[in-house]
């Protein structure tokens, strides 16, 4: 079970509390976890990535196990304690404000 | 008794506010879609439960929103309303908020450009909704006028949307240009009388029209002078920033642009200046009398840097004669020291007798009128910026 933690206003969209957990069939990577999550919460799509191109929109972070993930291919793999489901896929947005 | 309903688009959230047939005391609920940019919130002419709102955010992008029920509860059409989509199975396509330009060989001329503010070529990226305009006769088709500038359309309730690509590909598109604002598609006027006619306008690269539905379009620039452009008379390229039209009288359109106000007589064939003697002829919104075809309003604003009234001064200015003859309107507005501004899309009338004239500020306020603009109260004043101002005359 993947887990994965939605900013505020994409879990109100998704009409969610707290994580979401997720099925993800095969390898655990960016790509197959925004697609399960856009499967599941149809909602999201456009949200997170673009709906054609399925770049990541440019004021949307990834980070796991501490580390900034944003700038990792798609297709590469999460690290295994995300894919275990030890630790949360967090889905941030960039901090604006000041 | 009749009501009436004040759909307000704010920079953090949309508003909707309710009154009886007097007009005097407000109803505020919201805020709806808190901390999101609501550019626009509109209802169906056609079935007035049936709202439509335009979402957006910097981080999360474009959202389209649905009330069916007049803005109690709201939904991504597509998606359950209130509901979670929680199961893979049969669940509807989340397109709800899928704006792709048309790049097609069949049904348009695919532009990959158009002008960025310093001349040189830009591609065509979608940013935001800034103006829905339902159908005035089915609840399910709907029209959005999107940033970078096209003309989208759903006949489905919003569930997805598709470009009428004529307009980019009639010929002009690549030489395009944004304004301060950003290259938006603002206005979207449907004429009452021939469902095949629709006007609309774009900052800033100007007025345009259709005769066969949206598959081919024209300028209709005519008239307009532009002194801060190169060449002030260009077939397109002027900063219009709206255009107002009384049902009743689908050909005579009147226009704020950047500097000027303009009416025509024939369907934008052409337009005359009526200026006249407004203290300034920048501003953004225009809107006409619901009863009194020859009556209209602007807001003037001092200049293209100085967005504020005139004097500090927040005077609506209303025209019985069709233009050039103006007389400002002020009792019940600031009269010192007030610097707001009113966005293009912030003043609507509704159809009561007499006449309710609503407009709505960056301060937060929403100034109304239920005498036609003779006196005015704010029905509501510590709202975030406002961005748009729509009413509902309902039953």
């Amino acid at each position: 079970m993947i887990r994965v933690i939605l900013p505020a206003h994409l879990r109100k969209l998704a009409h969610v509390d707290g994580e979401v957990k997720l099925v993800v069939e095969g390898p655990v990577t960016q790509r197959s976890v925004l697609d399960a999550l856009e499967a599941r919460y149809p909602m999201l799509q456009g949200t997170i990535r673009d709906h054609v191109t399925k770049k990541r929109r440019a004021f949307v972070r990834f980070f796991a196990c501490g580390e900034d993930l944003s700038h990792e291919p798609a297709d590469a793999p999460l690290p295994n304690a995300v894919a275990t489901g030890a630790e949360p896929f967090m889905v941030v947005g960039a901090i604006a404000g000041g | 008794m009749s009501g009436t309903r004040v759909l307000v688009g704010t920079r953090k959230g949309a508003f909707i506010l309710t009154s009886d047939g007097k007009r005097q005391k407000w109803d505020v609920s919201g805020p709806h879609f808190a901390g999101w940019e609501i550019y626009h919130v509109k209802g169906s002419p056609a079935d007035p439960n049936r709202l439509y709102a335009s979402q957006s955010s910097s981080w999360f992008g474009q959202i389209i929103q649905r009330s069916d029920d007049g803005g109690k509860t709201w939904h991504q059409p597509g998606t359950p309303a209130g509901e979670p989509t929680t199961t893979p199975d049969g669940m509807p396509k989340g397109e709800s908020n899928k704006f792709v330009y048309d790049a097609s060989s069949e049904t348009g001329k695919p532009l990959t450009t158009h002008q960025w503010y310093d001349g040189t070529p830009h591609p065509w990226e979608f940013k935001r909704v800034w103006h829905i305009e339902p159908s005035l006769t089915d609840p399910n088709t709907v029209y959005a006028g999107v940033e970078d500038a096209a003309l989208f359309r759903s006949t489905d309730g919003g569930k997805s949307w598709q470009e009428l690509s004529g307009l980019r590909g009639h010929g002009s598109g690549a030489s395009w240009a944004p304004g301060a604002g950003g290259m938006c598609l603002h206005t979207i006027l449907l004429d009452p009388s021939n469902p095949k006619r629709i006007f609309i306008a774009i900052s800033s690269a100007g007025a345009f029209r259709t005769d066969d539905g949206g598959q081919t379009w024209e300028p209709i620039n005519r008239g307009l002078h532009s002194l801060y452009i190169p060449n002030p008379t260009p077939e397109v390229g002027h900063c219009v920033h709206r255009i107002a039209m009384n049902p009743s009288r689908p050909k005579v359109l009147f226009m704020q642009k950047h500097w000027d106000v303009m009416r025509s007589n024939d369907a934008g064939e052409s337009w005359k200046e009526i200026s006249g003697n407004l203290p300034t002829d920048f501003g953004f919104v225009i809107d006409v009398h619901a009863h009194e075809p020859e009556t209209i309003y602007v807001v003037p604003i001092k200049s293209d840097s100085e967005h504020f009234p005139p004097e500090g001064k927040l005077r609506v200015y209303r025209s019985r004669t069709g233009g050039n003859e103006w007389e400002p309107l002020t009792k019940g507005l600031p009269q010192s020291d007030c610097y707001v501004n009113v966005l293009r899309d912030a003043m609507a009338v509704d159809g009561l007798d007499p006449c309710g004239v609503y407009f709505g500020t960056s301060g937060g306020q929403v100034y109304a009128s239920a005498n036609a603009g003779d006196s005015w109260a704010p029905i509501v004043r510590d709202l975030p910026p406002v961005l748009s101002v729509e009413v509902q005359t309902l039953p």
